[in-house]
Parts: C-alpha cells; structure tokens; sequence
C-alpha cells in the first residue's frame, strides 16, 4: 500500500481520499434511506409478479421448475401434433376446437394447478410467512387478492399460450383466418374465465391444507373426482331419463362448467361430448354460477385470512 | 389509577418525541383480558418489555402494528395513532416475530429483497438495502443458500435483517434471542444494542429475561398479566447506591474501627477483610484511603455498588401484588 500514490481524480475538496479500486472496503455504516416509499398498489403488485415467478419457479431452486415446465411442455405438444397433422393431411379444420382443448386436457390443467396453488398460499401459512406480511404497509385482502391475481395470471398464460400455440397451426395449415381468429378469441375468453374459476378453488383447497403436499393430494382429487363423478351422475341421471337434470349437472365439474358457459355464449360445440341446457334459461344459470363460484372463493378466502398469522 | 405512576420517567433516555405512547389500552379477547388499563411511554432507544409468557406482549405489539383494534384506550407509535394510520406506521416500522417464519426453499438475499419490496421500496433500492442490510446482520457469503439450511442463529439473522432493510423509525423485536446459545445470544444483544447506537433506529425489544435486557436497555418496562407493573429508565434503576464495598489483604478489623472513629457507618462483610461502608460524603471515601496507608495495609478493592435491576424488580412486583 506504501507505493499507492495520491489518487488522481480525488476529490479536490478534502474530502476522505477515495482509495483506489480494489485496495480497501470502507465500511461505511448503516445508510439511511430518505428515498420514495411505494404504498399499497405497489405492494400489491410486486406481490403479483412475485406469485407468478413463483408460479414457473423463478428465483426457486431447480427442482421447483422441473412439475411447472414439463407440465407446460405437455400441454403444448398436442397443438404441434395437431398443427402437423393438418399440415400433412390437409383437413379443412381444427381436429379439436379452441374451447375444446382445455377440456381434452383437463387431467395436465389440474395437474399444473395443483402444483401452483399450495406453492402460492400453503407455504406461507405452513412456515408462519403471515406475519412478515402482515407487518408491512398491506391489507389482508390485499395479500389474498394478489394471490388469486397472480394464480390467474399465470393459468391464463399457460393456457392462452395452448391456444395462441394452435392458431398459429391452424394458420399455417392456411385454414380460414377469419374462423381460425374467432375461435381463438373465443378460445382465449373461455381459458380466461377457466383460470378464474381453477385459481379460486384450488386456493380455497390449499389455504384449508398448510402442508404442501397434501395441498396438491387434495386439488388434484377435488378436481379429478370431482369430475368423474359428475359424469357419472350426468350418466345415471339420462339413463333414468332426466335429460333436463343430466344438462344441468355439468355445473358441478368446473371444467364443464366453464364449457357449458363457453358453449351457451359463444355457440362453440361442447367438449366430451355433454349435452348443456339448451336456451337463455341454461346459458344466464351458467353464467351465474361462474360469477358465484369465483365469488364465493374470494369471499372464503378473504374469510380464512381474517384470523391468519397470529399477528 | 396506577399505583406506580410516580416511578415513571418518560423521556429521559433520549430527547424529541416518545417512540410509543399507550393511554388507558384495554384488549380483551371473550372473557379473557389480555391487556389492562395500560398506560406507558417508551422513548426513543431500547426498550425493554419483560413480562412472563402470556402477560400481554405479544398483544401489545399486535396493537402498536395497528393490526389488532383496542378494546379502549388508545395508542400511538411515532406520533401516530395505531387504530386509524395502520398502514403509515407499517410503513416505518420494523417487526421481527417471534415465530418461525422463513420459508425453507429462498435464499436469505431473494427473501429479503421480496419483503424489502413490500414495504414499499423500488425493486434497485430493495436489492441494495438487502445486500447492506444482511452484511450488517452478519450474513456474508451464505445469503445466496437456501434459509432452509441455516442455523437457528442465522435465521434469527435473516428474521433481524427484514424488519431493518426498510430503514424504519422504529423496530418491534419479539424475543429475538429465543433458542439461541449464550454466545449467540450475547451477539444478538450486541446487534440490537447497535441498532440503536450505530444504526439510530429505536427498539422495543420484549424478553422474559430481565437479566439480559437489563444488558442493552435504556429504558424498561414491565408488564404482568396484562398490567403494567413498571415503567423506568434503566439509568434510575441501577444507579449508584449509596454503599462502598472495601477490601483489604488484612488488618480489616483495625480499619473498620479507624472508621467508626471517624463517625462513618460500618457495616459488617462477610469476611474480616470485606466489608460495606455507608457513603455519607466524600470524606468517607478518604478515610478508608488515609486509613489504609496509616495502618499500612493494602487495599485490594474500593468500589461502589450499583443496584441490580432484579433486587429492584422482586419486592416492586410483590407489593403490586398486594395493592392490585
């Protein structure tokens, strides 16, 4: 250090002499911060991104991205499949619809979401991550809102991505744009509604399961049996010749509720072959019970957040 | 309304306005109180809050957070009132819980910064602040790991670095030395000593451990079952009393009597050689000295004791006892 020189560029005022790069660390204290404090909006939505980051294992280790990606991986190599298939067989249409697809993939969907929405809520219920939030300039409702936002969002990008993934196959094969570009809109407004009504009760599943893993134990069957179920009883209900009750029952399944709303606004054919509620009658019940559910998940999560975190 | 009112000191540490101020609070949860009729002023510094498990602190904190509303009586922390400007006092206010609460699979730095940002800092200001902060806690090199294998004392760290990386006015510290080894509690107590002497950031710190707040305290308050049984700098409490302790290598009996002479009040040690002289004036203090050097003996210590906030605390909490 002796042969260090008088520093050029050193402030001419007298200051402390700054050393030179790399020669010393000054430990310069505790430095205060009199910058701009973000409020609440802010809050919010750095929680957003942060959920969904997480959602795709961002800033997780490695092994938190391997479910969300080959999951993902997954859910677009059908459109690929069916892109070449047109290209090769030269069909005149799409072998699935838009609005059909999710519902061909149901299985991959729950899966994906059962793996998102315990990692959203569970984790910070299970390691008593509540009360850090709570302590900070946000609402209750805020931190459930961002979650719920942030879920959907994610969802409804892995999902858009399926459908933006089959229009561009379906353009390729230089099938109708006009159709192709209708059906994808209304492929989009129906993932769009689906993510809503998957996040909020696979949020409701998971604030209720602290451990993760019997968070997505419980999604995956909520969602699965649930399903099976339905068709069952939509199965018994024609058999003994309830053709209005069997319409109705697809609203116990969300995916068939989602379909059977997507179907009743937009006219598209049903997925899996259900039989909706034909009239304005079906389609205003459908769509109420998609606002009710999405709802009523808000409110029970808003409700389960009350007392949560022991602040 | 408090029988120890007279024994409260607000102010006194530090100069400028109170860092909390608590008037008449009650919080009742059912039939349960957890809080009574609480009335207390803690300065700027560190603040002690002992009290056993369950005596109201964790409650009291939950109502400084402006998370719980009081059942009456109010409460204002840096000026504001805890019940109406909850969201502006989080922003300026640091809280370490006393709980586990660090998700396993982030790294310290990814974690800090995420709460960094929710508490209102831009993303670039939260990752420098997180950097100094965790450096000034001292997490080096090990931040970038997942908290999932860190030591208790290392997330006792983290938990210390994200009620700090905003820069607050004010921090809320629940027994931030829970589960730690004496020597990683005593470099706790020294962090904590520094957030208030380097950092100028006020603590409130609670423990159920008189004896090592009585260490980095500046002011100590105690409540019990909800009430407060006391509220005091620690400066008042141990101070000086007025007593010498003597030691000398012998000839002890000799002095004592030499003393006595001169009208001092002796007092019986445990030893020959050791006892206490009551510390009428300074003249007192001279004797022992010209006593000493006549007789020829050495003398081994002079020191004047200081209470010890555990004997001023037991018969003080007894007789609240009594009186509530």
């Amino acid at each position: 250090m002796s042969s260090v020189e008088p520093v050029r560029g050193a402030p001419a005022s007298g200051g402390p002499a700054a050393a030179p790069p790399g020669d010393v660390i000054h430990d310069i204290g505790f430095r205060h911060y009199d910058g701009q404090r973000f409020g609440r909006s802010w809050v919010v939505r750095s929680l957003l991104v942060e959920t969904v980051r997480g959602v795709f294992g961002l800033g997780r280790p490695a092994r938190s991205k391997v479910m969300p990606w080959a999951l993902i991986g997954i859910l677009l190599v059908p459109p690929l499949i069916i892109a070449l298939s047109i290209l090769l067989t030269g069909g005149k249409e799409l072998p699935i619809s838009y609005t059909q697809y999710p519902g061909a993939m149901q299985f991959v969907i729950s899966l994906f979401v059962a793996g998102a929405a315990p990692y959203c809520v569970s984790r910070d219920l299970r390691h008593g991550v509540m009360p850090l939030y709570l302590s900070r300039p946000m609402k209750r409702s805020d931190y459930v809102l961002a979650k719920f936002a942030g879920l959907t969002i994610a969802l409804f990008a892995v999902l858009a991505l399926t459908q933006t993934l089959l229009l561009v196959g379906a353009l390729l094969a230089k099938l109708s744009v006009g159709d192709q570009l209708a059906g994808w809109a209304g492929g989009i407004l129906t993932v769009a509604v689906l993510a809503l009504v998957l996040s909020g009760i696979s949020l409701v599943i998971a604030a209720f399961t602290p451990r993760r893993g019997l968070g997505v134990a419980a999604i995956i069957t909520g969602l699965l049996v649930v399903s099976g179920i339905t068709q069952l009883l939509i199965a018994i209900a024609d058999e003994k010749g309830y053709a209005t009750l069997a319409s109705y029952l697809p609203v116990l399944d969300p995916f068939s509720l989602v379909d059977g709303f997507a179907v009743g606004v937009l006219g598209v054919e049903p997925s899996n072959g259900v039989t909706y509620p034909a009239g304005a009658l079906g389609v205003l019940s459908f769509g109420a019970l998609v606002v009710a559910t999405i709802a009523a998940c808000l409110a029970v999560l808003v409700r389960r957040y009350r007392k949560v975190g022991g602040v | 309304m408090d029988p120890l009112a007279a024994d409260r000191t607000p102010g006194q540490v530090s100069s400028g306005e109170p860092a909390v101020v608590v008037e008449g609070l009650t919080r009742t949860f059912g039939p349960v109180t957890a809080l009574s009729q609480l009335d207390v002023v803690m300065p700027k510094g560190v603040v002690g809050l002992v009290g056993a498990n369950g005596a109201g602190k964790s409650t009291l904190i939950k109502i400084l957070l402006g998370l719980l509303p009081p059942t009456s009586g109010q409460a204002r922390v840096l000026g504001m009132d805890c019940a109406t400007q909850g969201l502006a006092i989080r922003q300026i206010v640091g809280y370490m819980p006393e709980s586990e609460c660090l998700p396993p699979d982030v790294s310290a730095t990814e974690f800090v910064v995420h709460l960094a940002r929710m508490s209102g800092l831009p993303s670039a200001v939260a990752r420098e602040r997180t950097a100094d902060t965790l450096r000034h806690v001292g997490l080096y090199e090990e931040r970038y790991r997942p908290i999932g294998g860190y030591s208790t004392g290392m997330k006792q760290r983290v938990k210390l670095a994200q009620s700090l990386v905003h820069d607050p006015r004010l921090v809320l510290l629940d027994e931030p030395t829970n589960g730690l080894d004496p020597a990683g509690r005593d470099e706790m107590l020294a962090l904590i000593q520094r957030i208030s002497t380097d950092f100028a950031i006020s603590v409130v710190v609670t423990s159920h451990l008189l004896g090592e707040l009585e260490r980095i305290a500046d002011h100590l308050v105690v409540i019990e079952n909800g009430v407060l049984q006391r509220s005091t700098s620690t400066a008042d409490a141990t101070q000086l009393s007025g007593v010498v302790l003597v030691e000398v290598t012998d000839g002890g009996p000799e002095l004592v009597a030499r003393l006595r002479a001169a009208g001092a009040q002796v007092a019986e040690g445990s030893g020959t050689h050791l006892f206490t002289v009551e510390l009428a004036g300074e003249w007192v203090i001279d004797a022992v000295r010209d006593g000493a050097a006549d007789l020829g003996i050495g003398l081994v210590r002079m020191q004047r004791r200081r209470h010890h906030l555990t004997e001023i605390f037991r018969p003080e909490q007894g007789g609240a006892h009594v009186q509530r």
